[in-house]
């Protein structure tokens, strides 16, 4: 298990640090912010879409970080494997400009955009720094997945089936929506 | 590791994913930022469950659900838009401004 492995170096409460967990988080970050960055500049809409995917699959090696197994292989599979393809089609179905193009764009809102998210990144971190300051993680050897199902099929039983007929309500409705009469 | 570190990762992904929204003008790349700030908070769902139990993931699971019909529906919107106006710039559907 690649998690057991970040996480047979999990410290201790007390000071010492997980390096290589580290590492790939520190490497793992830069990567996604980039990424990210680029998503919402790029002026080529495809190129935009492929970033996507190393944002995704910078979450998935972060839920692997974590110990979320069960969450990292539904990242890859629901994320990377159907939300990316749809974005895909739902590109080209609707004829987007395929090479570059300096419309994609309102630049006139750019400055609020800048304004909004820096204010809201100052914002969002003083609060987590002040609040979660020294907060080390505490990561367990149990198997997750299986606490996982527990609890789904336990305690979180009714959300699961309401969620299920939430998208089994999704799907005609964007079946109804898109076809043409 | 600490928690800090995943929680400000989040945090930044979250900013970013706002700018998107508030500055892209076609459809399906404010689709594409929304999903930004919903593994954002994705990230700070699993991140705090680490520490307190597993209902952060069961809640992170249930996220990845929603944003699936999310993006089913809201893709549908977008193809209607463009069926019925032939583009998907979406500052130019202002019917509501007075």
């Amino acid at each position: 298990m690649i998690a057991s492995l970040f996480a047979a170096q999990a410290c201790a409460p007390s000071e010492c640090f997980a390096v290589p967990a580290n590492i790939a988080f520190g490497i793992c970050a830069l990567l996604m912010i980039g990424a990210a960055i680029k998503v919402v500049t790029e002026t080529n809409i495809v190129h935009a879409a492929l970033y996507l995917v190393v944002v995704l699959a910078g979450v998935g090696v972060n839920y692997l970080i974590l110990q979320a197994e069960f969450l990292a292989v539904t990242q890859f599979l629901v994320y990377i494997g159907a939300i990316i393809v749809l974005f895909l089609f739902g590109i080209m179905l609707t004829r987007a400009p395929m090479g570059r193009s300096d419309d994609l764009d309102n630049a006139k809102l750019r400055p609020a955009g800048i304004g909004a998210a820096v204010m809201l990144l100052v914002v969002l971190g003083g609060a987590l720094l002040s609040s979660f300051g020294e907060t080390h993680l505490v990561f367990s050897t149990a198997n997750s997945t299986t606490a996982l199902s527990d609890a789904v099929f336990n305690q979180y039983l009714i959300p699961f089936e309401v969620v299920s007929v939430m998208l089994l309500a999704a799907l005609i409705g964007a079946i109804v929506l898109a076809r043409r009469d | 590791m600490l928690l800090n570190q995943f929680l400000l990762l989040a945090a930044i992904l979250f900013s970013i994913g706002v700018y998107g929204v508030i500055v892209r003008r076609n459809g399906v790349l404010v689709l594409m930022s929304i999903e930004l700030i919903l593994n954002a908070v994705n990230i700070n769902l699993v991140a705090f469950g680490a520490n307190s139990g597993i209902a952060g993931q069961v809640f992170a699971l249930f996220v990845i659900a929603v944003a699936a019909a999310e993006v089913g529906v809201g893709l549908a919107i977008v193809l209607l838009i463009y069926r019925n106006r032939r583009s998907v710039d979406i500052d130019q559907l202002d019917e509501l401004k007075g």
